[in-house]
Protein backbone atom coordinates (compact mmCIF):
# COMPACT_ATOMS: atom_id res chain seq x y z
CA UNK A 1 0.00 0.00 0.00
CA UNK A 2 1.77 3.58 -1.00
CA UNK A 3 1.30 6.41 0.98
CA UNK A 4 -1.22 7.84 -1.31
CA UNK A 5 -3.33 4.91 -0.94
CA UNK A 6 -3.49 5.17 3.03
CA UNK A 7 -4.57 8.94 2.77
CA UNK A 8 -7.25 8.43 0.55
CA UNK A 9 -8.27 5.83 3.01
CA UNK A 10 -7.82 8.13 5.93
CA UNK A 11 -9.74 10.74 4.21
CA UNK A 12 -12.42 8.86 2.15
CA UNK A 13 -12.90 7.88 6.20
CA UNK A 14 -13.01 10.91 7.98
CA UNK A 15 -15.72 12.19 4.88
CA UNK A 16 -17.81 9.16 5.25
CA UNK A 17 -18.12 9.52 9.01
CA UNK A 18 -18.98 13.13 8.73
CA UNK A 19 -21.49 12.66 6.38
CA UNK A 20 -23.41 9.87 8.15
CA UNK A 21 -22.61 12.59 11.44
CA UNK A 22 -24.74 15.09 8.71
CA UNK A 23 -27.66 13.12 8.50
CA UNK A 24 -28.34 11.19 12.15
CA UNK A 25 -27.20 14.17 14.56
CA UNK A 26 -30.16 15.99 16.15
CA UNK A 27 -28.76 19.21 16.62
CA UNK A 28 -28.90 21.39 13.35
CA UNK A 29 -25.40 23.68 13.84
CA UNK A 30 -23.80 20.41 14.67
CA UNK A 31 -25.10 19.14 11.19
CA UNK A 32 -23.56 21.78 9.71
CA UNK A 33 -20.36 22.10 11.29
CA UNK A 34 -20.35 18.12 10.03
CA UNK A 35 -21.38 19.32 6.80
CA UNK A 36 -17.99 21.46 6.46
CA UNK A 37 -15.96 18.85 7.32
CA UNK A 38 -17.41 16.72 4.90
CA UNK A 39 -16.63 19.23 2.40
CA UNK A 40 -13.22 19.60 3.73
CA UNK A 41 -12.88 15.94 2.75
CA UNK A 42 -14.08 16.14 -0.70
CA UNK A 43 -11.46 19.55 -1.54
CA UNK A 44 -8.68 17.04 -0.52
CA UNK A 45 -10.31 14.17 -2.77
CA UNK A 46 -9.82 16.82 -5.39
CA UNK A 47 -6.52 17.43 -4.77
CA UNK A 48 -6.18 13.89 -4.77
CA UNK A 49 -7.38 13.85 -8.06
CA UNK A 50 -5.04 16.18 -9.58
CA UNK A 51 -7.96 18.89 -9.86
CA UNK A 52 -6.15 21.91 -7.70
CA UNK A 53 -8.42 24.32 -9.18
CA UNK A 54 -12.21 22.23 -7.91
CA UNK A 55 -10.22 22.19 -4.50
CA UNK A 56 -10.09 25.81 -4.25
CA UNK A 57 -13.74 26.20 -5.80
CA UNK A 58 -15.14 23.55 -3.46
CA UNK A 59 -13.52 25.76 -0.20
CA UNK A 60 -14.38 29.06 -1.16
CA UNK A 61 -17.87 28.11 -3.11
CA UNK A 62 -18.94 25.44 -0.78
CA UNK A 63 -17.17 26.46 2.58
CA UNK A 64 -17.40 29.47 2.33
CA UNK A 65 -21.11 30.71 1.10
CA UNK A 66 -23.39 27.60 1.46
CA UNK A 67 -21.97 26.11 4.60
CA UNK A 68 -22.36 29.96 5.79
CA UNK A 69 -26.27 30.29 4.50
CA UNK A 70 -26.59 27.03 5.94
CA UNK A 71 -25.69 28.13 9.23
CA UNK A 72 -27.74 31.63 8.79
CA UNK A 73 -31.02 29.32 7.76
CA UNK A 74 -30.30 27.09 11.09
CA UNK A 75 -30.28 30.30 13.26
CA UNK A 76 -33.15 32.03 11.81
CA UNK A 77 -35.65 28.65 12.33
CA UNK A 78 -33.99 27.99 15.58
CA UNK A 79 -36.48 25.72 17.76
CA UNK A 80 -38.95 24.25 15.88
CA UNK A 81 -37.45 20.78 16.34
CA UNK A 82 -35.74 20.96 19.42
CA UNK A 83 -33.82 18.59 20.47
CA UNK A 84 -37.01 16.96 22.35
CA UNK A 85 -39.15 16.65 19.25
CA UNK A 86 -37.79 13.43 16.94
CA UNK A 87 -35.52 14.13 14.11
CA UNK A 88 -36.56 11.39 11.67
CA UNK A 89 -40.04 10.65 10.53
CA UNK A 90 -41.68 6.87 10.83
CA UNK A 91 -40.45 5.96 7.42
CA UNK A 92 -36.78 6.42 8.43
CA UNK A 93 -36.37 2.86 8.70
CA UNK A 94 -37.62 2.01 5.01
CA UNK A 95 -35.01 4.76 4.21
CA UNK A 96 -32.12 3.69 5.56
CA UNK A 97 -33.13 -0.11 3.51
CA UNK A 98 -34.10 1.63 0.29
CA UNK A 99 -30.54 3.90 0.86
CA UNK A 100 -28.68 0.17 1.70
CA UNK A 101 -30.27 -1.49 -1.11
CA UNK A 102 -29.04 1.32 -3.95
CA UNK A 103 -25.81 1.35 -2.49
CA UNK A 104 -25.39 -2.49 -3.37
CA UNK A 105 -27.20 -1.81 -6.62
CA UNK A 106 -24.07 0.45 -7.77
CA UNK A 107 -21.61 -2.04 -5.67
CA UNK A 108 -22.32 -4.49 -7.82
CA UNK A 109 -23.49 -2.93 -11.14
CA UNK A 110 -19.58 -1.29 -11.09
CA UNK A 111 -18.25 -4.46 -9.80
CA UNK A 112 -19.31 -6.17 -13.27
CA UNK A 113 -18.05 -2.61 -15.31
CA UNK A 114 -14.44 -3.75 -17.30
CA UNK A 115 -13.02 0.11 -16.10
CA UNK A 116 -13.21 -0.62 -12.56
CA UNK A 117 -9.66 -0.93 -11.34
CA UNK A 118 -8.51 1.51 -13.95
CA UNK A 119 -5.28 3.49 -12.69
CA UNK A 120 -4.81 7.19 -14.08
CA UNK A 121 -2.95 7.56 -16.97
CA UNK A 122 0.19 9.86 -16.99
CA UNK A 123 0.00 13.46 -17.62
CA UNK A 124 1.10 14.69 -21.29
CA UNK A 125 1.64 17.81 -22.32
CA UNK A 126 -1.89 17.90 -23.62
CA UNK A 127 -3.92 17.43 -20.67
CA UNK A 128 -5.57 20.67 -20.17
CA UNK A 129 -4.41 23.30 -17.58
CA UNK A 130 -6.76 25.50 -15.63
CA UNK A 131 -5.86 28.23 -18.68
CA UNK A 132 -7.18 25.90 -20.97
CA UNK A 133 -10.64 25.34 -18.88
CA UNK A 134 -11.03 29.29 -19.02
CA UNK A 135 -10.90 29.28 -22.64
CA UNK A 136 -13.04 26.68 -23.01
CA UNK A 137 -15.61 28.44 -20.73
CA UNK A 138 -15.82 30.97 -22.93
CA UNK A 139 -15.20 29.84 -26.68
CA UNK A 140 -18.34 29.14 -28.90
CA UNK A 141 -16.62 25.96 -29.48
CA UNK A 142 -16.37 25.21 -26.46
CA UNK A 143 -18.87 25.36 -23.26
CA UNK A 144 -19.94 29.10 -23.71
CA UNK A 145 -24.10 28.12 -23.74
CA UNK A 146 -23.72 26.31 -20.52
CA UNK A 147 -21.53 28.90 -18.90
CA UNK A 148 -23.78 31.57 -20.06
CA UNK A 149 -26.93 29.31 -19.35
CA UNK A 150 -25.71 28.34 -15.36
CA UNK A 151 -25.04 32.36 -15.56
CA UNK A 152 -28.32 33.38 -16.33
CA UNK A 153 -29.62 30.42 -13.75
CA UNK A 154 -27.82 32.31 -11.03
CA UNK A 155 -29.09 35.76 -11.46
CA UNK A 156 -32.67 34.17 -11.50
CA UNK A 157 -31.73 31.75 -8.29
CA UNK A 158 -30.53 35.30 -6.99
CA UNK A 159 -33.66 37.40 -7.53
CA UNK A 160 -35.84 34.85 -6.41
CA UNK A 161 -34.32 34.15 -3.30
CA UNK A 162 -34.75 38.18 -2.44
CA UNK A 163 -38.51 37.88 -3.98
CA UNK A 164 -39.24 34.82 -2.03
CA UNK A 165 -37.86 35.58 1.16
CA UNK A 166 -38.61 39.38 1.25
CA UNK A 167 -40.93 39.97 4.71
CA UNK A 168 -43.98 41.14 3.58
CA UNK A 169 -46.40 43.00 5.60
CA UNK B 1 -1.83 4.73 -7.12
CA UNK B 2 -5.34 4.83 -6.23
CA UNK B 3 -7.95 2.86 -8.74
CA UNK B 4 -10.55 4.51 -9.81
CA UNK B 5 -13.19 1.76 -7.95
CA UNK B 6 -12.19 3.46 -4.52
CA UNK B 7 -13.67 6.58 -5.46
CA UNK B 8 -16.87 5.17 -7.17
CA UNK B 9 -17.04 3.63 -4.28
CA UNK B 10 -16.71 6.11 -1.92
CA UNK B 11 -18.96 8.42 -4.01
CA UNK B 12 -21.84 5.85 -4.14
CA UNK B 13 -21.40 5.32 -0.56
CA UNK B 14 -21.77 9.19 0.35
CA UNK B 15 -24.77 9.58 -2.18
CA UNK B 16 -26.36 7.11 -0.41
CA UNK B 17 -26.06 8.72 3.37
CA UNK B 18 -27.22 11.63 1.59
CA UNK B 19 -30.19 9.58 -0.30
CA UNK B 20 -31.25 8.46 3.75
CA UNK B 21 -30.78 12.11 5.27
CA UNK B 22 -33.06 13.46 2.46
CA UNK B 23 -35.81 10.61 2.85
CA UNK B 24 -35.54 9.96 6.59
CA UNK B 25 -35.18 13.61 8.10
CA UNK B 26 -38.14 16.42 9.63
CA UNK B 27 -36.38 19.04 9.30
CA UNK B 28 -36.41 20.92 6.21
CA UNK B 29 -33.09 22.10 6.39
CA UNK B 30 -31.78 18.77 7.22
CA UNK B 31 -33.41 17.46 4.09
CA UNK B 32 -30.96 20.13 2.09
CA UNK B 33 -28.22 18.88 3.75
CA UNK B 34 -29.05 15.53 2.67
CA UNK B 35 -29.50 17.13 -1.29
CA UNK B 36 -25.76 18.76 -0.57
CA UNK B 37 -24.36 15.65 0.18
CA UNK B 38 -25.74 13.90 -2.99
CA UNK B 39 -24.54 16.84 -5.25
CA UNK B 40 -20.84 16.68 -3.68
CA UNK B 41 -20.92 12.60 -4.28
CA UNK B 42 -21.56 13.32 -8.24
CA UNK B 43 -18.96 15.39 -8.14
CA UNK B 44 -16.82 13.17 -6.97
CA UNK B 45 -17.60 10.86 -9.64
CA UNK B 46 -17.39 13.40 -12.31
CA UNK B 47 -13.93 15.10 -11.22
CA UNK B 48 -12.38 10.95 -11.30
CA UNK B 49 -14.48 9.85 -14.37
CA UNK B 50 -12.50 12.90 -16.16
CA UNK B 51 -9.04 12.10 -14.29
CA UNK B 52 -9.24 8.27 -15.08
CA UNK B 53 -10.53 7.67 -18.47
CA UNK B 54 -10.15 10.92 -20.25
CA UNK B 55 -7.96 13.88 -18.68
CA UNK B 56 -7.42 15.62 -22.14
CA UNK B 57 -10.85 16.18 -22.39
CA UNK B 58 -11.95 19.16 -20.65
CA UNK B 59 -15.40 18.68 -21.11
CA UNK B 60 -15.55 16.71 -17.31
CA UNK B 61 -14.17 20.08 -15.44
CA UNK B 62 -16.61 22.16 -17.18
CA UNK B 63 -19.46 19.53 -16.33
CA UNK B 64 -18.21 19.77 -12.68
CA UNK B 65 -18.58 23.51 -13.02
CA UNK B 66 -22.06 24.10 -13.69
CA UNK B 67 -22.77 21.07 -11.31
CA UNK B 68 -21.19 23.93 -8.68
CA UNK B 69 -23.01 26.49 -10.20
CA UNK B 70 -26.78 24.50 -10.13
CA UNK B 71 -25.60 23.78 -6.33
CA UNK B 72 -25.45 26.88 -5.44
CA UNK B 73 -28.62 28.05 -7.19
CA UNK B 74 -30.49 25.21 -5.74
CA UNK B 75 -29.34 25.91 -1.79
CA UNK B 76 -30.51 29.77 -2.24
CA UNK B 77 -33.44 29.04 -3.71
CA UNK B 78 -34.01 26.29 -1.05
CA UNK B 79 -33.06 28.42 2.22
CA UNK B 80 -34.87 31.33 1.01
CA UNK B 81 -38.37 29.24 0.33
CA UNK B 82 -37.62 27.77 4.07
CA UNK B 83 -37.41 30.90 5.69
CA UNK B 84 -40.37 32.45 4.07
CA UNK B 85 -42.34 28.98 5.06
CA UNK B 86 -41.07 29.90 8.89
CA UNK B 87 -42.51 33.09 8.84
CA UNK B 88 -45.65 32.62 7.52
CA UNK B 89 -46.14 28.98 9.40
CA UNK B 90 -43.62 29.01 12.03
CA UNK B 91 -42.65 25.66 11.16
CA UNK B 92 -40.03 23.97 9.03
CA UNK B 93 -41.18 20.32 9.56
CA UNK B 94 -41.52 18.44 6.30
CA UNK B 95 -44.79 16.72 7.21
CA UNK B 96 -46.38 19.91 8.64
CA UNK B 97 -46.11 21.39 5.37
CA UNK B 98 -48.87 20.12 3.63
CA UNK B 99 -50.66 22.69 1.93
CA UNK B 100 -50.33 21.09 -1.38
CA UNK B 101 -51.12 17.65 -0.21
CA UNK B 102 -54.42 16.47 -1.34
Amino acid sequence: MTVMQILFLLIGLVTLAASVMVVSTRNMVRAALYLIVTLFGVAVLYVLLNAGFFAVVQVVIYIGAISILFIFAVMLTRDVTGLQAAAFNRTWLLAAFLALVLFGGLFLALQGWSGFETVPPAFTDDTPTIRDLGLALVSPDGYVIPFEVASVLLVAAMIGAIYVAWGRK
Amino acid sequence: MIPLSWYLILAAAMFCVGLYGVLARRNAIAILLGIELMLNAVNINVVAFWRYLNPENIAGQAFALIVFAVAAAEVAVGLALIIALYRRRNTIVAEEIDLLKW
